[in-house]
């Protein structure tokens, strides 16, 4: 019975984020009248994660360029770093990392912050007031988010492949010109497109990442029931649930821009 | 006061697992009316409140506003007759992050076409009535109790609503503004016509302020009356509950 309730629940919540993500569509055209909270959300957001991601990315960058370059030194290939550095961060790290930084800091943030709007009946008020509660909060935050998590993460790939190169040569003796000849190069393979596949790839990823951080840490928070130990519970699911979501959805669009 | 009935429960039944919360409920209230809603604590009082703006629905039953059921309402005709109600949450249910004065102005911004000036100018007359003069530039964090209850019913009046509801006006306020708050209630009953429904535990709030009285026990309307009748029932159960050391 407990198992029953529980398969209920999950579903219950997995049903009302889709609807909420649906429901933020035809509410975008009051974009315009919400560009001062997007404003406010993306300069919050970005001020509260900024230097974590820009750490985060030049260790990361520091420690493929490390991992790669020995096994590559082996074979004597380590003019290669540059390139195998760029694209690991263009491709998954950079967009992975940055969403991860975002669901822990930005998206626990916004569950607590409607959790709480929730259990002290502010979203009841917003209702009776007659205010659409996608519009006013959800919509200028998923925004927000959507247009957050790529912008960071060229920061992320940027600071990863300088501290990849920083690695290159001091550890591995690859001289500067050398491994950022390679990773430019490498990131301009362009596709149909016209355009660097492995950027936009990456940064189509982020996208999709903030979007669906931003519409769980939403629900979760707007679902909340019961007080501050309500609000704890929704911060929990919604950085659990977005980085769940987001290795999964990364691995399939992996597989529908590379192997499709 | 009309004899048109504005807001109406019929056989409302509401349950919260397996606690019972509204069993059968029947009530008219009328145009113009100040309906009090008295009982012990947990009896369903903001159970009530919260149908009547269709923040709930019952389990079975029907609560029809001008002859609207709520449970069945398209979500833009429901959202037309919010726009004509006024709700006082039990603590104010202020927005963290505006201002005592952006709050006021939030329904105003979001469902007029009103200018700033005009907007600035209901905000602070607003302002005036519930004794907040020169304090829209606080923060709710900044707030008394009683000073967030009392900006919540300016919020809640200042679309000039015809019909209103007061969920526990007078908790936390001093007994001076408590009473000035009751004197208002009935006041803009007089003056505009307003239907409200009123949620209290203070005899006072009822002598002042209500026209009628119900009190909900166990899920449904036990006693009604006027003011003056309701104090004078013989009823051990009745007389009991008034005599709880509320006011």
């Amino acid at each position: 019975m407990e198992l029953l309730n529980g398969i209920r629940r999950a579903t219950d919540a997995a049903g009302y984020r889709v609807e909420l993500f649906v429901s933020v569509f035809p509410r975008l055209p009051a974009l315009w009248k919400r560009r001062a909270m997007v404003s406010d959300q993306l300069y919050v957001g970005g001020i509260k994660v900024v230097h974590v991601v820009l750490l985060v990315g030049f260790s990361i960058g520091m420690v493929v360029s490390l991992q790669t370059g020995l096994e590559l030194a082996r074979i004597g290939q380590q003019d290669q770093i540059g390139t195998l550095v760029a694209l690991s961060m263009a491709r998954e790290m950079g967009p992975f990392i940055t969403a991860t930084i975002l669901a822990a800091a930005v998206g626990s943030s916004l569950a607590a912050e409607l959790g709480t709007m929730a259990v002290s009946e502010e979203l009841a008020a917003l209702e009776v007031l007659s205010i659409d509660r996608v519009s006013y909060l959800v919509m200028p935050r998923v925004v927000a988010l959507a247009i957050l998590c790529p912008t960071l993460t060229i920061l992320c790939d940027t600071v990863g492949i300088v501290g990849g190169g920083f690695v290159a040569r001091s550890q591995l003796g690859v001289g500067m010109q050398l491994y950022y000849s390679s990773a430019i190069e490498s990131l301009q393979d362009t596709s149909s497109l016209g355009v660097p596949k492995d950027v936009y790839a990456g940064l189509f990823k982020a996208f999709v990442f903030g979007t669906v951080i931003a519409v769980i840490s939403c629900a979760s928070g707007i679902q909340a029931q019961g007080g501050a130990l309500g609000v704890g519970n929704a911060t929990r699911s919604a950085v659990r649930d977005s980085i769940i979501l987001v290795i999964i959805l990364n691995y399939f669009m992996t597989w529908f821009f590379y192997q499709h | 006061m009309s004899d048109e009935v504005v807001i109406r429960y019929e056989s409302v039944c509401k349950r919260f697992g397996p606690k019972v919360v509204l069993q059968d409920l029947n009530l008219d209230v009328r145009r113009g009316e100040t309906l009090a809603i008295m009982g012990p604590s947990g009896i369903g009082k903001s159970v009530t409140l919260r149908h009547a703006v269709g923040l709930m629905r019952p389990d079975s039953g029907r609560v029809l506003v001008e002859g609207k059921d709520l449970s069945t309402i398209a979500p833009e005709d429901l959202t037309e007759l919010r726009r004509r109600m006024g709700y006082l949450f039990q603590d104010g249910a202020l927005i963290n992050w505006l201002t005592v004065g952006e709050n006021i102005a939030l329904p105003l911004r979001e469902n007029t076409q009103l200018s700033d000036a005009e907007i600035r100018e209901r905000v602070e007359a607003k302002l005036a009535l519930v004794q907040m003069h020169n304090t829209g530039h606080l923060m709710p964090p900044e707030l008394s109790g009683g000073m967030r209850k009392r900006v919540g019913l300016a919020r809640a009046l200042v679309t000039d609503p015809e019909i209103v509801f007061y969920d526990e006006p007078n908790t936390g306020l001093d007994p001076e503004i408590s009473m000035s708050v009751n004197h208002m209630i009935r006041d803009l009953a007089e003056r505009l016509s307003i239907t409200s429904i009123v949620v209290t535990h203070l005899v006072s709030c009822i002598l002042t302020a209500a026209d009628r009285v119900v009190l909900i026990d166990q899920g449904r309307v036990f006693a009604e009356g006027t003011p003056e009748e309701f104090l004078r029932m013989d009823n051990e159960r009745l007389q009991r509950f008034l005599a709880k050391p509320y006011d």
